[in-house]
């Protein structure tokens, strides 16, 4: 399926958008992904994975409340579709099966 | 925290106005709180001035087009398409209740679509003429530059030696050659039957380089001299159902052919539509002794040569080749400096004039003209859609604004207008079509055309839609543009200030240039009518110089009328039909030969003695009733006047005798005298100089017999008289007789055509751009109907009403007057250059033309103004 291929990134910021389900916005998902990767990552980067993955209809967004931390500003929830879990899924179950077929003696 | 540092935990400020400039607001709130959030956790884990850092990058890397776009604009965004049934509903309901204007529109426009489809088929026909010859590209005629009396002439005539010249040096240039005879009226005789066609005698070659299309038989009759190939139509009117082929044709009453051929008629887009049949160039040759002797005289140029050159080499390269091929040949032919160059059949039609061995304008300049005329009829047209929709803009300002209010984007807005613009456009293209339709055959007639409208043709049909858009386009694009940059604040709050938007000074002014450019356009082209007419009656009203009326020829067409002439003569006059009869080697008002080896004393050796021949017989003066203006006509009283000579003022002039009469001339090893001069008679284009011409007693020239009717009588009674004799003295060929004053109307028929034709075009734009002013009026009218009504309780007159009303717009005609006057008489100045013989280009014309707009502009305006100031103002102002 060439249309839900997913990027290394995209992929990073699909499962981090399932880690926070709930409370998926923007600047969430950059926590997540820096303390889970341990690495910086820009805001705009992640809109824009999160744009693509919209389109893709791997996940679909909804305008939150409004929160006192943010200024009084509204953040757009994200939430990962059923479309959006089998990607993750099939990415899981074809990096297992590679797993499960490297032969033994190549760790020996 | 710390209320005497807040500022070192704020974002930068600048930052974040970058992201609200760049940035549509409803993302930049959701961004905002992203960077926000991000900024206040990040002061705890690494410190203010990294935050801060951060949030810079953050923000920059948010400035990417593809989160800028307004992709998740939360109103729907319906397709232009989902809203077309909306505004098709609103074009159809605004159509049906403006019902005037509407047919002000559609009728202006579709009367411009007629003229330019009407032209644009013309255009066509022009362009593809003689493009039926599948060698088309190929094909070329051989013609000449001459140069004598220091004036150089073109001619498609050449002598016969050049044909076998080019075969014999230049072979590999062509792949077919071919002489041809002009084209020329034979009767075609089988059993009873007898018909009068145009034929000609070819090569055999001819039919394979036009591609005739054999339909029975075979092509290569033509080697044979005794095989003739006939038409399809000449072969159904000679023989009707039964198969023409190995059938007898008898030819002008005295040889026998064998039909071995039939060919698809030429249709009439080409050449040689009027070529009906063809005989062998070989009888041609054993029939005419005088074709025989020219078959080595490179003097006499009288034959048409046709070629069609090599694959490999291109018409530029073979005329240089054989441009010397005739001085080559003839060393005393070289005083005339003859070139010989190929003429291609692409441009036989319309780049076919020469002047002076440079080849000037043509038909083309027609193709032209007409084609810039369709193109500022249909743009009057298009004027009157947008003055109209323009003017009643502010009728449309407040659907504008709410559109505009309930969530309507500039970009559907211009869809809607142009969606009702096209729609106007698809009516008037269907009104056309039918328009077309009806006048197609009086076009034809008019433009000497046999065009039929490209039903069947898909490429007709996309042009024709494509037209229509391009229609709608145009049209609809000021309206569209205009309307749709209403502020909707504007046009939906206040009445006074926003209501005169539309009517606005300013907005009036594209408007009113429209209007000034819709009359100058069509103010030229009234003038421009003026002038052509003006001219062709200048030309008519020019002194014949003989009696037209009641004069009748008949060609002489076969041996037979000539060894029974004397005989026929005595008994035409016998019937009283005919008060007096001669014979004469050209029609009355032309002059078909010419020679210039005449001598006479005083003549300047240089100078060529190139006169017009005319062979005529003693009553020939009499019959065509020419006025003898010095000396005597010719007289059977003295016998001496067979070497005599009666020459025309002209010829005297071309002469420089002081005393003509008398003057012994020296020609064809003979002396002649003159005896008399007569008043020019008209030998050419009417429009032309008349050629001097000597009149001889030869009556062996014969090609013609003038009849001279009894005025007594009726042509159809005279007529009735003759026909039994012509019927028993010339058996093998119909009566076929032309009028005198037919004849000489002919001369005009080019020039009828352009002042039909432009009188046509002139009336149209006249009447479309009238149609426009009469909208225009009318509206304004209606709307200053309160105004009037105001007026008119103060105390003002209907004069002084419709002054007012009327003012506005005789000014702009008046400005268009003042423009299109230099313009016409640039243009009609240039036009006139081309007749010797032209009328002057008065003052009255054009106050004739601009008074006549005037005229037409009142009385338009002044319908509606007059209309609205009688109106009843408690009725006008009762209401609100």
């Amino acid at each position: 399926m060439k249309g839900t291929y997913l990027g290394e990134f995209e992929e990073v910021v699909l499962l981090a958008v399932a880690i926070r389900t709930g409370d998926a916005y923007g600047a969430a998902v950059v926590n997540e992904i820096e303390q889970q990767l341990r690495r910086a990552v820009n805001l705009g980067a992640v809109h824009t994975a999160l744009h693509r993955l919209e389109e893709k209809g791997l996940v679909k967004s909804e305008m939150g409340g409004v929160t006192a931390e943010r200024g009084g500003r509204s953040k757009r929830l994200y939430i990962v579709t059923a479309l959006g879990r089998g990607a993750l899924e099939e990415i899981r179950q074809l990096r297992n099966q590679m797993w499960d077929t490297i032969p033994k003696i190549v760790w020996s | 925290m710390n209320a005497s540092k807040p500022n070192r935990k704020v974002p930068p400020r600048w930052a974040t106005l970058l992201l609200q400039w760049f940035c549509p607001a409803h993302l930049a709130n959701e961004m905002e709180g992203d960077l926000h959030e991000l900024f206040e956790d990040r002061i705890y884990s690494m410190g203010v001035r990294k935050a801060k850092l951060r949030y810079v990058k953050d923000v920059l890397s948010l400035l990417k087009p593809s989160l800028m776009s307004d992709k998740s604009n939360k109103y729907p965004t319906p397709s232009h398409t989902d809203m077309l049934q909306n505004y098709i509903k609103i074009g159809f309901r605004n159509l049906a209740k403006n019902r005037l204007y509407s047919a002000i529109n559609i009728i202006g426009l579709s009367v411009g679509m007629t003229t330019a489809i009407l032209i644009g088929l013309w255009m066509w026909d022009e362009l593809s003429y003689n493009k039926y010859h599948q060698h088309y590209d190929r094909i070329a005629r051989v013609m000449q530059h001459q140069t004598y009396n220091g004036t150089t002439s073109t001619t498609p005539a050449t002598p016969l030696p050049m044909r076998a010249a080019l075969q014999n040096e230049h072979a590999s240039e062509f792949t077919h050659i071919a002489s041809s005879s002009w084209t020329e009226d034979h009767i075609l005789a089988f059993d009873e039957k007898k018909i009068s066609r145009k034929g000609n005698c070819v090569e055999p070659d001819f039919p394979l380089m036009m591609s005739l299309r054999i339909l029975k038989g075979t092509a290569a009759g033509l080697d044979n001299p005794a095989s003739t190939l006939l038409s399809e139509s000449v072969a159904k009117a000679l023989f009707g159902q039964e198969d023409p082929i190995n059938k007898t044709v008898k030819v002008d009453n005295k040889t026998y052919f064998e039909v071995t051929g039939i060919y698809e008629d030429l249709p009439y887009g080409t050449e040689f539509h009027d070529v009906a049949f063809l005989l062998p160039w070989k009888y041609f040759l054993e029939q005419e002794p005088w074709v025989k002797r020219s078959e080595t005289n490179w003097g006499n140029n009288s034959f048409l040569l046709l070629v069609q050159i090599a694959p490999n080499t291109t018409f530029d390269q073979v005329s240089s080749k054989i441009e010397k091929i005739k001085v080559r040949h003839a060393k005393d032919e070289a005083r005339f400096s003859p070139k010989a160059f190929l003429h291609p059949m692409s441009r036989w039609h319309l780049y076919s004039e020469w002047e002076n061995g440079v080849a000037i304008r043509g038909r083309i300049q027609f193709v032209w003209l007409f084609g810039i005329i369709g193109v500022f009829v249909l743009l009057l047209a298009c004027i009157n859609f947008m003055n109209l929709s323009t003017a009643r803009s502010q009728k449309r300002a407040k659907e504008v604004g709410i559109r505009k209010a309930v969530g309507s984007q500039r970009s559907q807005l211009i869809a809607q207008f142009f969606c009702e613009s096209i729609m106007v456009a698809v009516f008037a293209f269907v009104l056309a079509l039918l328009l077309v339709q009806l006048i197609l055959p009086w076009f034809n007639q008019i433009a000497d055309k046999q065009i039929t409208f490209p039903w069947s043709n898909q490429k007709s049909w996309l042009t024709g839609l494509g037209f229509t858009l391009a229609t709608g386009i145009l049209a609809g694009s000021y309206p569209a543009l205009y309307l749709s940059g209403f502020r909707p604040v504007k046009v939906l709050t206040g009445t006074g200030s926003s209501l005169r938007l539309g009517a606005g000074r300013f907005a009036a002014l594209p408007r009113q240039m429209l209007v000034v450019v819709q009359f100058t356009v069509s103010i030229t082209l009234v003038i421009g009518t003026l002038v052509v007419l003006r001219q062709i009656q200048h030309a008519k009203d020019r002194p014949v110089g003989f009696d037209r009326s009641g004069l009748l020829s008949v060609a002489i067409n076969t041996p037979d009328l000539q060894t029974h002439a004397q005989a026929l003569y005595q008994e035409l006059l016998h019937t009283g039909a005919a008060t007096n009869m001669a014979t004469s080697s050209s029609p009355t008002s032309e002059v078909w030969s010419s020679d210039a080896s005449f001598s006479w004393p005083g003549k300047d050796p240089d100078q060529l003695g190139d006169l017009g021949t005319v062979g005529v017989t003693h009553e020939y003066g009499n019959t065509v009733g020419w006025k003898v203006k010095q000396g005597r006509d010719f007289s059977r009283d003295f016998s001496t006047d067979s070497l005599g000579m009666v020459i025309n003022e002209s010829a005297a002039k071309f002469m420089g005798l002081k005393e003509s009469v008398g003057t012994l001339v020296q020609w064809n090893g003979n002396q002649y005298t003159i005896i008399g001069v007569i008043k020019d008679v008209v030998n050419k284009s009417p429009f032309m100089p008349i050629q001097p011409t000597v009149f001889m007693l030869r009556q062996d020239w014969a090609s013609f017999i003038h009849i001279r009717l009894n005025p007594a009588l009726t042509a159809r009674q005279a007529l009735s008289k003759l026909e039994p004799v012509f019927k028993k003295y010339n058996p093998g060929s119909p009566f076929e007789y032309k009028f005198a004053s037919e004849e000489y109307d002919r001369k005009f028929q080019a020039e009828e055509r352009i002042s039909q034709l432009s009188t046509t075009f002139a009336t149209l734009a006249i009447f479309i751009s009238c149609l426009g002013l009469f909208g225009l009026a009318s509206f304004f009218a209606e709307q200053r109907q309160k105004e009037i009504g105001i007026r008119k309780v103060l105390g003002a007159s209907v004069a002084n009403l419709w002054q007012m009303l009327s003012k506005d717009f005789l000014i702009l005609v008046l400005i268009a007057c003042l423009v299109a006057t230099p313009i016409a008489y640039y243009l009609m100045h240039d036009w006139l250059q081309q007749y010797t013989y032209q009328t002057a280009l008065s003052w009255w014309i054009f106050a004739a033309a601009i008074f006549g707009a005037l005229i037409i502009t009142l009385t338009t305006v002044s319908f509606q103004a007059i209309k609205a100031a009688l109106l009843n103002p408690v009725k006008s102002l009762q209401n609100e």
